[in-house]
């Protein structure tokens, strides 16, 4: 994965419109945030091979970048994206990463679906 | 001293468990000759170490983290390695009745004398909870006469208060090396802990000699139930 470039990672975006495309979105604390720091409020969400056609995506804000897209009856959206590529099956895999290289935000599209 | 065993089943849901607390155990066990079979759920997929630049992706992990698997292994000596399939973080949210089979199979094929997991609900990770309430409830279903012995790994912050002190202590100095070559196996999710580890041992550092040459586990005690 490469630092985002806003204008290419548009481009990649609108390439997946008006299709159906399998979405995985997921945010992390990590498991053992509240472990290493106690009270800490431990929450995230995973969905992976859930089916969405958008109409429009939109790569917004400076980076970190925020990811939103369109649908007919809805949104799907991602804030904190840093890095994004189009890996050998085409699929668009985006993920903030921190500056230890955690990630916390995970954003893909692809025409087939994720491995399980 | 390390009791003898007839087979040892290991049991924990991601690559890298098996490593910080057992690898000196395992690697001692197969120098002894005993048979350990290591049945690992998932590949860890959910990882969150990349680094910065990245060396992977969501999608790339699991073919990494299964690479470092089998070479942890080979460290360790194992050759009897099961990928179980499931997915990382979603072990808790399967079948508990499919899980506790995916065990009892285990069991019935490998016919272990000693069992290696995690203890139920004192183990941090929701995929560790639910291996550990797993392997427990497989071996009570069997009579009470063929159970295996359960070891179990242990590190809420309440452990102590819960289970007290760790009754089986293995001295594993003479798997030092080993150890360490399990721990860097892994070199996705250990990398940065075995850089500041390597800097203590090379210092002496008490605490980090005593990670390496000990190992500790708690037998699971029946007649102290978790459930």
């Amino acid at each position: 994965m490469e630092p985002v470039q806003p204008a290419h990672l548009q481009e990649l975006i609108d390439s997946f419109a008006n299709k159906d495309v399998y979405i995985h979105l997921e945010t992390t604390n990590g498991s053992y945030a509240s472990h290493f720091k106690e009270g800490f409020f431990n929450a995230g969400a995973f969905i992976r091979n859930v089916v969405v056609k958008y109409e429009l995506g939109k790569v917004a804000g400076e980076s970190p970048h925020r990811i939103g897209l369109k649908l007919p009856y809805g949104w799907v959206y991602a804030q904190g994206i840093t890095h994004y590529t189009l890996d050998e099956h085409g699929r668009l895999l985006m993920a903030g990463l921190d500056p230890e290289g955690k990630l916390a935000v995970s954003l893909e599209i692809s025409e087939t679906p994720f491995t399980y | 001293m390390i009791k003898q065993e007839r087979h040892v089943l290991v049991i924990f849901p991601h690559p890298d468990d098996e490593a910080f607390g057992v690898s000196g155990t395992i690697s001692t066990y197969r120098e002894m000759g005993i048979p350990v079979t290591y049945a690992c759920l998932t590949l860890g997929e959910m990882g969150r170490n990349f680094g910065n630049p990245p060396f992977a992706n969501r999608e790339t992990l699991p073919q990494i983290r299964k690479q470092e698997l089998l070479k942890a292994a080979e460290a360790m000596g194992i050759d009897d390695l099961r990928m179980m399939g499931l997915r990382d973080k979603t072990v808790e949210f399967e079948d508990d009745e499919k899980m506790v089979k995916l065990v009892a199979d285990l069991i019935e094929e490998t016919q272990p004398s000693l069992v290696i997991s995690f203890y139920p609900n004192l183990s941090v990770h929701p995929d560790h909870d639910a291996t550990a309430r797993a392997v427990v409830r497989a071996v009570r279903r069997m009579p009470e006469s063929d159970r295996p012995t359960l070891y179990t790994i242990a590190f809420a912050h309440n452990t102590k208060e819960v289970l007290g002190e760790p009754d089986i202590i293995h001295h594993v100095e003479g798997a030092a090396k080993k150890k360490l070559a399990t721990m860097n196996a892994h070199a996705s999710q250990t990398v940065w802990m075995m850089k500041d580890m390597e800097k203590r041992l090379a210092d002496q550092d008490p605490e980090a000699l005593k990670w390496l040459h000990y190992e500790r586990f708690y037998t699971y005690r029946w007649d102290r139930d978790f459930e």
